[in-house]
């Protein structure tokens, strides 16, 4: 098993306005994708993320990138007193150790 | 210096820009784009200079965002500092003044409220005739009055959007300044009044592209997608960092996007990749008055760091809408920044730090109430930064040999907030927890004083769209100096 950040090229966060967090992988190369692919699905982020699986928005995969891309609309606002993370940059992290089957 | 104010009119969109850049050597088929993606953050004069000596038709400046926050726009103040912004304008105005370049400017001060764009309109005024600039400068005010926006709220004009609350009356009375992100439509004014410079309020960050395409017949869709991998600037070549200048070039079926900067390149990946930056749906791109499709967007990689793209369609709205941004004031804080070494305390501090919470009630009595305020701990080595999303196990992170400890006090006034956080720093220096040893002190406060008043706290209350009819009366236009041509009508 290989953890994700181990071969992504790109894991990052960041916010879509102040109101969603979107969230990207590129993977280097096809296998490497696909399997990503299989490892990050609805249900799987829903868990990480501690949402329910309605609130994965715009889940979209791009073949010629080699991306996974997903949103999450925030807990907080950006900004707002009890915000964390204005940018959104650093909500990737539960993403790191995601295991993909290589 | 004279100012007047005009309101756009019907049909301006359709006026021929005058000829723009000395030497358009492309002609009257490509329009030749210099993108600062983010006015005052710098970028090497070097690579201005490749682009003047590539030529230039417009210089796009985003100098904003929502990104930076609701601070800005709740307080209006300037997101970087007028050092800054002047240095990098004297520069890229000058540039505009050998090459014969327009400049288009949107989201002055970060927030792009009227104050921020009057503000960066003296700083422009103040370098032109050093920069040898002799064209007439505009400003475009898209803060709105909160009359405005009750009016299209009382007449069903407001749609809900991604806060997925409805928009009250009381939401827009109680938003310190409320702005709408104009699209290309109030430069195209501008410069059919024979503009050089047009400062603007809060924009679409890729109304300053779109603009010049527009009048001169070039395609919306192209114009906007282009916009869309310069306005990050240095974002969209390797390698990646945002402190640079892109430049691309429309033509009428395509646009090339290339890195005047030697040392970078684009490639078709770091390119297309860059239509995933910020955005939710990397295939559309929503605006006022429609929406960019990016679903048959191709791109090609040319010679020399270059990529070409083509395909990019502009599909317009049966109803025009813009989005508003609005800031209120939620509350006032105070904050202590201490570091806990002492690895007994940091294991139990998930005990620890409830009953401090319960102590400081106690403590306050009737005197200041809970409501009033609220206690945020944040514990930067162990979870400060994702809170309950934090994979790793409370036990495995509190193992951790030391935790900076963020006091975050809100309160209902500063006064509130600066008395809450001086008595949660007091009980948390002197909190006996089981086994504690180090009775001299629990916290290695750095600073004297050990609280700071933060400023006031905002949070956006307004991220709605609005259907609008008549732009010519949403937003002003106004001349803020004729510079040394004539050709202006005022």
């Amino acid at each position: 098993m290989t953890r994700l950040d181990e071969t992504a090229t790109v894991i990052r966060s960041k916010n879509a306005g102040p109101f969603v967090v979107t969230f990207d992988v590129f993977l280097p190369d096809q296998v490497t994708y696909d399997a990503a692919c299989d490892a990050l699905t609805v249900p799987t982020l829903a868990e990480l993320f501690g949402v329910a699986e309605t609130e994965i928005q715009s889940f979209v995969t791009h073949d010629l990138v080699r991306a996974i891309k997903f949103s999450i609309p925030r807990r907080h606002s950006s900004g707002s007193s009890q915000d964390r993370d204005v940018y959104g940059a650093q909500q990737y992290a539960p993403l790191l150790g995601v295991e993909l089957a290589l | 210096m004279t100012v007047s104010h005009g309101h756009l009119e019907p049909g301006a969109h359709k006026r021929k820009a005058r000829t723009l850049g000395h030497d358009r050597t492309g002609g009257a088929d490509e329009i030749r784009f210099l993108a600062h993606g983010m006015l005052g953050y710098g970028f090497p004069e070097s690579t201005l200079e490749n682009a003047v000596s590539k030529g230039i038709d417009v210089v796009a400046i985003d100098a904003g965002s929502t990104d930076i926050g609701p601070y800005y726009l709740g307080a209006d103040v300037p997101f970087v500092s007028d050092a800054m912004v002047r240095r990098d304008l004297s520069l890229l105005i000058k540039a505009a003044a050998e090459t014969g370049a327009t400049v288009l400017i949107g989201s002055s001060g970060g927030s792009g409220t009227r104050a921020q764009t009057l503000r960066l309109r003296n700083i422009v005024l103040s370098l032109v005739d050093d920069a040898n600039f002799t064209r007439p400068v505009f400003t475009i005010d898209t803060e709105l009055d909160p009359e405005q926006v009750a009016r299209a709220l009382r007449s069903g004009r407001i749609e809900t959007f991604e806060t997925a609350s409805d928009l009250t009356e009381d939401d827009v009375r109680g938003a310190a300044h409320i702005v709408a992100q104009m699209g290309p439509e109030p430069y195209i004014e501008a410069l059919g009044r024979g503009a050089g410079i047009v400062i603007g309020g809060r924009a679409w960050d890729v109304s300053a592209f779109v603009a010049v395409p527009a009048m001169e017949g070039f395609d919306r869709g192209l114009a906007a997608h282009l916009g869309k991998m310069l306005e990050c600037g240095g974002q969209a070549a390797l390698p990646v960092e945002g402190s640079d200048l892109l430049y691309g070039r429309l033509f009428r079926d395509h646009f090339v996007v290339e890195a005047p900067n030697p040392d970078k390149r684009c490639t078709v990946h770091s390119v297309a990749a860059h239509t995933f930056y910020e955005k939710q749906d990397p295939y559309s791109l929503h605006g006022p008055g429609g929406t960019v499709d990016l679903r048959d967007a191709t791109f090609t990689q040319l010679n020399d760091g270059k990529v070409a793209v083509s395909g990019s369609r502009w599909v317009p709205d049966r109803q025009y809408r813009l989005k508003l941004e609005g800031a209120r004031l939620s509350g006032y804080r105070h904050v202590c920044v201490a570091g806990i070494r002492e690895q007994r305390m940091i294991h139990q501090l998930p005990d620890v730090l409830p009953a401090i919470q319960s102590r400081l009630e106690q403590n306050l009595g009737e005197r200041i109430k809970p409501s009033e305020y609220t206690v945020n701990f944040r514990k930067y080595g162990i979870d400060g930064v994702l809170g309950e999303l934090e994979p790793q196990s409370v036990a495995a992170l509190t193992d951790a040999h030391e935790v900076g400890l963020v006091i975050d006090v809100v309160a209902d006034s500063a006064a509130i907030a600066e008395s809450v956080c001086a008595l949660v720093r007091s009980l948390t220096m002197h909190w006996a927890y089981p086994g504690r040893i180090a009775t001299g002190g629990n916290l290695a406060v750095p600073f004297s004083p050990a609280d700071f008043a933060a400023p006031p706290v905002y949070e956006f209350s307004i991220y709605h769209l609005m259907a609008v009819d008549d732009l010519s009366q949403t937003f002003d236009l106004a001349l803020a100096s004729t510079g040394r041509e004539s050709e202006v009508t005022a």
